[in-house]
């Protein structure tokens, strides 16, 4: 029956097979699963290695941010610093300045000061003794006057000789 | 650029629709060869014309027997028969390819074309259909037996002749070198293209369609079954080869337009898949597989002697029978199906033409779907091979775990 030719199992069609497979299986083990699993497990593990180095890329890139930062906050806190000390400075020779300035003003009125009281002492005793020397040619002159007339010089005796008396 | 981009899509449209047209083709074309029913006509080219009149005559008389039909195209033969013109009446002939017959018997090896039986002396039988070659050889049903002047045969009706060993280049053969080439021209194009691109440069062409397929079966059918990738890497290119093989044979098996070749329909070419599969299992069988057949632990020892070392012993055996059993079923199967269907419209068309036209056009729109099925069972039962003999190989080096 033909139902038996297709279910039994003819020896010509399993060499056939036998040989047809395993022509199949040396070609393509040799031909193309060697390049083929080769190459899949190469780009597996570069896929692998290139995600595992962006990673560590990422890792050093925000490693490097955060440096940033603190280096940018501490330039910042050095800053504030040194304006700080910039104003205090600033201040500290302002009032120096100030300071010295004042004392010398006063030393500077001080001298001034002096130097018009010597100037006006000066002043007066010259004054002194024009007045003086005025006095005595006046007083000469009233005397010449007075002294001409007898009766005058008598009357001014007696009112000096009156007022020692009184003293 | 954009023209160029343009042009891709255009290509890849045509692709696809190419792909879409053939598949149709494929289904119809498939509907048309199967359409061609040898009832007893076999046979060929410079027909006689007494015995063509007398063959004529012949198939007047003799009612379609599909149960005949459906073996006849699923069997293996020494011919490749696509079509027959003419049919029952004058000047017919068949569009079909002698194969050579090979035969290795008592007079050595003997190499001659198929022609010699098919062209030569048709013998009538009661049951199957029978052709001599002079009075060397008589080929009934595609079984080749010597001679001895006669066929002889037993109370149970079975023939008695000896007979040489077939090594003829069947059918089967010829499906089986197909796929051969096929798979070779495929896969070593495509090895050629991985060992040229390296792992740096995108695939592309054949290689990308191939690629996600190789990585299919390798991480969801081998790497997970066998445990882990270096207890695999031994077996993976078997296991690739095995998947290959089965899925374009099937495949080329659907094409019946081309001969219709049922190669893993045929025991012979599973069981040596299925053998292939039981020597690598237990070649590669550790301690642990052999201590699990033979003395498997914590079970009273007079289970053990009595009934599940002699079921482990045989199923050394059976589990590889089965796969192959399974794969030749399912693929014989579906071709039965889409077979039967096309008899239902000859069935029918013998009462009427009416019926036969109304017959065809729901057999027809069946036969598009199981088509349909059918590529689908292609790659299940390759799927299902490759997984359960990874199954069976991972059992093998597998590591005790306590």
């Amino acid at each position: 029956m033909i139902l038996l030719n297709l279910l039994a199992a003819p020896v010509g069609l399993m060499f056939w097979t036998s040989l047809a497979f395993i022509i199949v299986l040396v070609l393509l083990k040799k031909l193309a699963w060697k390049p083929i699993l080769n190459t899949l497990a190469e780009r597996n593990e570069f896929i692998d290695k290139s995600l595992k180095s962006a990673e560590e890329a990422t890792a050093q890139m925000s490693q490097l941010k955060s440096d940033n930062e603190k280096l940018l906050a501490e330039a910042r806190v050095e800053r504030e610093k040194m304006l700080k000390e910039a104003r205090e400075t600033k201040e500290s020779i302002i009032a120096e300045a100030k300071k010295t300035a004042s004392a010398e003003g006063e030393r500077l009125v001080s001298n001034a000061r002096a130097e018009i009281e010597k100037e006006k002492a000066k002043a007066m005793s010259d004054i002194k003794s024009q007045v003086a020397a005025l006095s005595i040619d006046i007083a000469e002159k009233v005397l010449r006057s007075e002294l001409s007339n007898k009766d005058k010089q008598a009357e001014i005796v007696e009112e000096h000789m009156k007022q020692s008396q009184l003293s | 650029m954009f023209q160029t981009f343009e042009n891709k899509r255009l290509t890849k449209v045509n692709g696809m629709t190419k792909i879409m047209f053939s598949v149709l083709i494929l289904a119809i074309t498939s509907l048309q060869a199967l359409a061609d029913h040898p009832v007893a006509t076999e046979n060929h080219g410079e027909v006689h014309e007494a015995e063509a009149d007398h063959h004529g005559d012949n198939s007047h008389d003799e009612k379609f027997n599909a149960g005949e039909m459906i073996m006849h195209h699923i069997a293996d033969a020494h011919q490749i028969h696509w079509m027959t013109f003419n049919e029952g009446e004058e000047g017919e002939w068949h569009l079909a390819a002698n194969l050579p017959i090979i035969l290795w018997g008592d007079n050595g090896l003997e190499i001659f074309g198929s022609g010699k039986f098919y062209h030569g002396e048709e013998i009538h039988l009661e049951k199957g259909h029978g052709y001599a070659y002079e009075d060397k050889y008589i080929m009934v049903d595609e079984v080749i037996y010597n001679a001895e002047g006669g066929l002889k045969y037993d109370e149970a009706g079975a023939i008695m002749n000896s007979a040489p060993i077939d090594f003829s280049i069947t059918k089967t053969v010829v499906g089986l070198l197909l796929t051969t080439l096929i798979v070779l021209l495929i896969l070593i194009s495509v090895g050629k293209a991985y060992k040229k691109r390296g792992h740096k440069v995108a695939p592309s062409g054949l290689q990308s369609l191939m690629e996600p397929l190789i990585v299919f079966v390798e991480e969801q059918i081998i790497v997970p079954s066998i445990g882990s990738r270096a207890k695999a890497a031994k077996f993976t290119p078997f296991l690739l080869t095995v998947f290959f093989f089965i899925w374009v044979a099937n495949l080329l098996g659907l094409m019946s337009f081309l001969g219709g070749y049922n190669v893993m329909g045929s025991i012979s070419v599973t069981l040596v898949l299925a053998l292939a599969v039981m020597i690598i299992t237990n070649v590669n069988g550790n301690k642990n597989y052999w201590k699990h057949i033979l003395w498997p632990d914590g079970v009273p020892a007079v289970i053990k002697i009595l009934i599940l070392v002699p079921i482990e012993v045989i199923q050394i055996v059976l589990k590889p029978a089965v796969l192959m059993i399974r794969l030749t079923a399912n693929i014989t199967a579906g071709h039965i199906i889409i077979l039967a269907f096309t008899a239902l419209i000859f069935i029918f068309g013998e009462t009427s033409a009416v019926a036969g036209w109304g017959v065809g056009i729901g057999s027809v729109v069946f036969m598009v779907f199981m088509f349909f099925i059918e590529l689908l069972v292609a790659f299940l039962q390759a799927y299902v091979f490759t997984l359960l003999a990874s199954l069976y190989f991972g059992s093998a080096v597998e590591e005790a775990h306590h």
